[in-house]
């Protein structure tokens, strides 16, 4: 009796370990969450960038034969799926993981274990979709999946394809719920929504994108997996009455939207960085947020652009013009208020800015080709050709990747507490930016002249070649940039310098905290006062309109923290943290079991895999709150 | 009652006053719209897609049957309305009682609609029959499905009230499964409407 009791309480006993691998695996902080986020995505940036690499190999010269029609296929359908699902998103997470709270004053996120959930269930997703190539199997339809032929492909690859995603879709959705929730709810007193940094806003409309997006792929996802298992007829039939344009309507429907899950991050940390380089406030602050909220609704009705040759007739294909015309309006309006905010200031090119300029220039390139596929009779000629993969890479590439890693260099002593060394990252930020023209820029040209894209080889004799090798050797400098961030982190580790609280003087509440953060983020919970929090913390103007530093121990007024229930008392003892819990991991990895065994068929497998996950959810109801 | 010295989580002042549970399981059903928005619309695309020699949703459909369970599944609301009064005014065996009735209806409601698949497939409409049958089947089972994790919650809620683990400052939980429940009952309401008694127009 005895032992079993003690038993059970060992089952539910909630895990403690502050250090070493289980504290990792265990952990509920919003901070390590984030770092675990990044680390994933960083490690699928590599892998989704070689395998571009052997694309780019297989390309170089006419009639390459490095690659298989077939191998061709699956690499740039992994390649697109990494570089959307495993790497721009997530890396877009980790910063929401780990700055937004912070950002907002908060301790953590609304719900800690199931953000330890989503991270979990997104790298089982991800191991998921990469077993395929193990079991030579990978998806090989692109990343759009077009059906008929997705329902089609013989072997297992886009079977894959959809289970995958529909696990990093949960995933996704779980993230984005509890997000909206610690934004709506969790900000510090005084944090109204317009004080929120444009970070936090990027983040909330991006969200909104997730939780009402991802379902209508899910839909897709699921027809297209019951089309290929249980032979239902929703993209093919053997009598030709099912519609497979309805795929590319709910595709994109889901498609458009997360164009903008992908650039709107990117969006936020420029205008993060941007005011804190050229030391002037964001030009136009609440034209900026609007600008993204109003891109955040527009996003929805512009999805048949990517399906003018599809032949819905003049009249759709029209509207779906104007429309794609209409949204570049509040993307434009963005980037004159970012011009506005260089404007008169005085400007430091240290690297999170470079970084942040660079994704202003190539994201206002990729626009500006966007702008021309809105021209019907323009995207006729364009469609299907590289024209229009230069143009997805300025924006994804040249805005998101860009925009990240500024927001890497920005944040790194936040995180680690040490500042990345500024010559080795301004030389990796010219390295990529050449390499990334060198990679991309010809493809403009290439598309012009009319190579086909999703082909494995180009013949002799079509003016193909010289621009195919520039591109190539574009890919390989962009890689070897990769490797000096690489180095520059590792030397960073060893012997960067202590970055301080505020190594930039910048001017949100992530900024007011010790370098890395303590697991409770802040010993008393800010009250805030205005936008740009921190700023107006440090500088006042004196008699004359001029801006001086506040005489040092007046920085924080007395008497303007909230004590309360979070009375700190020293070092954060007598902080309720959440505890830790094995039951996000425990659940998630059911997941990729479900997958495995819908795929071949091996019903046991995923009912084993059902019952982890159902099981896990209801030890993670019913654990203690609390280990005391 | 006796009164449970419990230990009081620290008061959460939330920005807005509500519970962040409340707001993640409204964002939650928010998504869910989406989900059977688009598996309604792939309905009403393919309502009239058939396939020679098997049959059209409405020439299977038995519409008094439907409306029965369709009623059925209907006052499972009234019964979940009556648990979430009875835990709010401290009335724990009403809570279980309202709450099994609840999971009754769904289950009803559940029985029906699988027996109303067979009666289909019998006629000759199944999921591969046609378009038209893929996603009339896709649809309704994707309903059913979230049914019966409805019922599982609304048996789990009756365990832990049975148990002790459901105080009165706990019915917010009741509250919750309440929103997945009614919104789950609400979507039928617009399936029932608009699959089966909108008559279809070639």
């Amino acid at each position: 009796m005895t032992t079993a009791s003690v038993a059970t309480a060992g089952w539910f006993r909630r895990p403690t370990s502050k250090r070493g691998v289980w504290s990792w695996l265990t952990t509920v902080d919003h901070k390590r969450i984030g770092i675990l986020y990044g680390a994933t995505a960083i490690l699928f940036f590599v892998i989704g960038g070689v395998e571009a690499l052997f694309i780019r190999i297989q390309l170089a010269r006419p009639e390459g034969k490095v690659l298989s029609a077939h191998q061709y296929n699956e690499l740039f359908t992994m390649h697109g799926l990494t570089m959307i699902f495993l790497v721009v998103m997530p890396l877009g997470a980790a910063f929401f993981n780990y700055m937004m709270p912070i950002m907002i004053g908060a301790r953590d996120v609304a719900f800690p274990r199931l953000n330890a959930f989503s991270y979990w269930v997104f790298l089982f997703g991800g191991i998921f979709l990469y077993s395929s190539f193990f079991m030579n199997q990978a998806p090989d339809g692109g990343w759009f999946g077009y059906a008929p032929l997705s329902v089609r492909l013989p072997g297992h690859g886009m079977t894959f394809y959809s289970l995958g995603l529909i696990i990093l879709g949960i995933s996704s959705t779980v993230a984005a719920v509890n997000f909206l929730t610690t934004i709506i709810n969790m900000r510090a007193p005084g944090m109204s929504l317009m004080r929120m940094p444009v970070f936090v806003w990027m983040t909330f409309v991006v969200q909104f994108l997730l939780v009402f997006a991802l379902p209508i792929l899910t839909v897709a996802l699921f027809q297209m997996f019951f089309d290929r298992s249980l032979g239902t007829n929703f993209f093919s039939s053997a009598n030709g009455t099912s519609d497979p344009v309805l795929w590319q309507h709910l595709f994109w429907l889901f498609g458009h939207p997360e164009v903008y899950v992908l650039i709107l991050p990117a969006m936020g940390i420029v205008s993060e960085v941007l005011p804190v380089f050229a030391r002037k406030p964001l030009f136009g602050y609440p034209v900026v947020v609007f600008s993204g909220i109003a891109i955040g609704f527009m996003g929805w009705g512009v999805w048949a652009h990517h399906m003018f040759a599809v032949g819905l007739g003049p009249v759709a294909n029209t509207a779906f013009a104007l429309s794609t015309m209409f949204i570049a309006v509040p993307t434009g309006v963005k980037i004159f208020n970012w011009m506005a905010t260089l404007w008169g200031g005085s400007i430091r090119f240290a690297s999170p800015m470079l970084f942040s300029l660079g994704m202003i220039a190539m994201f206002t390139i990729g626009g500006l080709s966007g702008v021309t596929h809105a021209i019907v009779p323009h995207d006729y000629q364009q469609t299907d050709t590289y024209y229009v993969v230069a143009h997805f890479h300025y924006v994804l590439f040249g805005g998101a990747i860009f925009g990240l890693f500024s927001g890497l260099y920005y944040w790194w002593p936040k995180i680690t507490g040490k500042l990345l060394n500024e010559k080795i990252g301004k030389l990796h930020f010219w390295l990529m930016i050449v390499g990334f023209n060198l990679t991309f820029a010809p493809f403009h040209i290439l598309g012009l002249q009319g190579m086909v894209r999703r082909t494995y080889q180009y013949p002799k004799g079509y003016g193909f070649d010289f621009w195919n090798m520039v591109s190539t050797i574009g890919s390989f400098t962009i890689a070897a940039s990769l490797l000096v961030f690489f180095y520059n982190v590792r030397k960073t580790r060893k012997e960067g310098r202590i970055a301080g609280n505020d190594p930039w003087d910048a001017r949100t509440l992530e900024w007011t905290t010790t370098s890395p953060p303590p697991e409770y983020n802040f010993e008393e919970i800010p009250v805030v006062h205005a936008l740009d929090e921190f700023w107006h913390r440090k500088y006042v103007e004196d008699k004359e309109g001029r801006i001086v530093p506040v005489p040092s121990g007046a920085q924080e007024p007395a008497g303007e923290h909230v004590t309360g229930t979070y009375a700190a008392h020293g070092e954060g003892h007598g902080i309720h943290m959440p505890s830790q819990s094995y039951m996000p991991l425990v659940a998630a990895t059911g997941m990729p079991l479900v997958g495995w065994g819908l795929a071949f068929r091996q019903y046991w497998l995923a009912i084993i895999g059902g019952l982890i996950v159902i099981g896990g959810l209801y030890a993670w109801a019913l654990e203690p709150a609390a280990e005391e | 009652m006796a009164t449970v010295e419990h230990r009081a989580p620290p008061a959460h002042q939330t920005s807005t006053g509500l519970d962040n549970a409340k707001i993640a399981m409204w964002a939650f059903l928010g998504s869910e719209c989406l989900l059977f928005g688009a598996l309604i619309s792939t309905y009403l695309l393919y309502r009239n897609h058939g396939a020679s020699g098997t049959p059209l949703p409405h020439e299977v459909y038995d519409i008094p049957f439907t409306s029965v369970s369709s009623f059925v599944l209907l006052m499972s609301s009234l019964t979940m309305v009556l648990a979430l009064a009875a835990i709010q005014r401290g009335d724990h065996h009403g809570t279980r009682v309202w709450l099994l009735a609840t999971a009754l209806l769904g289950m009803t409601f559940v029985s029906g609609q699988v027996y109303e698949f067979t009666v289909f497939v019998r006629e000759g409409f199944t999921v591969r029959s046609s378009p038209a049958g893929s996603a009339f089947f896709i649809l309704t089972s994707f309903h059913g499905a979230h049914v019966t994790v409805g019922i599982l919650m609304l048996l789990s809620l009756a365990t832990m009230s049975l148990r002790g683990q459901l105080p009165t400052e706990r019915s917010t939980t009741v509250e919750y499964v309440g929103l997945y429940w009614h919104f789950v009952d609400i979507v039928w309401i617009v399936i029932f409407t608009v699959v089966y008694l909108v008559p279809a127009t070639k």
